[in-house]
């Protein structure tokens, strides 16, 4: 074998080649290659931001948890001051209502009491008067006397 | 290459020949001649082939080695990138043609895919340079792609069918795999027809495997030889066309190659067909 301008000839045509495929066949593989990993880097992106959305969910829901438990302390506390003032309300209200009904029940009676010994007084009177009458049937003018056994009624 | 030493038959000769060496009369050296080589016989060894064959097979296995190793999780640059690339191609190959489960299959494809573009992907570098490096070095033929050896691509046709018999005989066992040979398409009583037909059926798939590649690569580099031979400042203007028509082949043999192969290891993995 021996060498001649060949080798020239298949130098000058794998220049070309070799240019061709810089600027044919390269540049589909890179951009392939890179659109492969462009996908890539954006599915991973957005499983990142998924996840990152997803801790900001829990963490507001734990926020608003916490803010429903305080609102419900608040709520009960509310509700047990308020039992106890309602409590307290009734424990007054009885009060005056019991004074009410004693003040009542002792007026009832002093008003039984007058009436009683305004009876017995009317009794005694006519008692004293019929034992006086018959004590002093014949000496005492039942008519003269009167007037005189009034005013002792009145007396008592 | 018109000239006085060299005819244009001789070139040819030249760099269709392997670099084949052998024991023969006692000492072990190559041949210089087509004659030479083939009065060593079945026992010798073509050296370019092997040695070029090996020396891509090393370069894939370490450049993915080297992928694996390194691969992250995060988003993929450069040549993990392109690694995952061609796997996921690989990948979706193999899902689409192979219905079975086998650990096997997939990693077969990549291999048989990326060796076999790897050898042919030879063919692009002008055929002069290797013969020429080599002969400043005192090697006397040097055939760079070793897929324009029938050696090569016989032999993995072999592999790719001792694999069908395994898996046939693993899948369906040994009856099944007779029954299939024997008992289709026309029933026990035409037993010796199916034999025939059988037979020619599953020596075909080697033979096709390796021949449709060694037949293309042989062509293409033929074609090349052949257009060396012209002036070398019309050279180009056929030789630039047909490289470039040539990536599409490369590519598409490897593909046609580990397709096939899928194919046929469904083939063996399917019960009836």
């Amino acid at each position: 074998m021996n060498i001649n301008a060949t080798l020239l000839g298949q130098t000058i045509m794998f220049a070309m080649f070799v240019w061709f495929c810089m600027k044919f066949v390269w540049p589909p593989i890179i951009a392939a290659l890179d659109a492969r990993k462009k996908q890539i880097a954006d599915g991973l992106a957005a499983g990142e931001r998924g996840k990152h959305d997803l801790e900001l969910a829990a963490k507001h829901s734990t926020e608003l948890l916490r803010e429903a438990k305080e609102k419900a302390v608040d709520i009960i506390a509310l509700g047990d001051k308020r039992a106890s003032e309602i409590i307290e309300e009734a424990k007054v209200q009885a009060q005056v209502e019991s004074a009410r009904i004693l003040a009542t029940a002792k007026t009832e009676i002093d008003q039984e009491v007058f009436r009683a010994k305004e009876q017995l007084r009317t009794q005694v009177t006519s008692i004293a008067l019929a034992g006086a009458s018959k004590i002093l049937r014949r000496e005492i003018d039942l008519k003269a006397h009167n007037d005189l056994l009034e005013k002792l009624l009145k007396e008592i | 290459m018109a000239s006085e030493l060299l005819t244009s038959s001789d070139y040819i000769k030249h760099h269709l020949q392997n670099l084949t060496c052998g024991m023969q009369d006692g000492s072990f050296h190559c041949a210089h001649s087509v004659e030479e080589a083939k009065a060593m016989g079945f026992w010798a060894i073509n050296v370019d082939t092997l040695s070029v064959s090996f020396v891509l097979g090393v370069v894939f296995l370490l450049f993915f080695r080297l992928v694996a190793k390194s691969a992250t999780q995060g988003v993929p640059t450069g040549a993990q990138n392109f690694a995952e690339w061609i796997v996921e191609f690989i990948d979706n190959s193999v899902r689409g043609s192979f219905t079975g489960r086998s650990a096997l299959v997939a990693p077969l494809a990549l291999t048989i895919f990326i060796w076999i573009f790897l050898m042919n992907l030879m063919d692009l570098i002008p055929i002069d340079y290797i013969p020429f490096i080599a002969e400043q070095m005192g090697v006397s033929h040097f055939k760079v792609v070793p897929t324009t050896d029938p050696n090569a691509t016989i032999g993995m046709a072999i592999g790719v069918f001792f694999l069908v018999i395994f898996y046939s005989i693993k899948i369906k066992g040994l009856g099944g795999f007779i029954g299939e040979l024997t008992l289709q398409p026309f029933g026990k009583f035409g037993m010796p027809f199916n034999i025939f037909l059988e037979v020619v059926n599953l020596i075909a798939k080697p033979i096709s495997l390796a021949l449709r590649l060694f037949g293309n690569m042989y062509a293409g580099e033929m074609i090349f030889i052949l257009i060396a031979l012209l002036p070398f400042y019309v050279q180009w203007t056929l030789s630039l066309p047909w490289a470039i028509f040539h990536i599409l082949i490369v590519t598409l043999q490897a593909f046609i190659f580990m397709t096939l192969t899928i194919v046929y290891l469904d083939m063996a993995h399917q019960e009836h067909h």
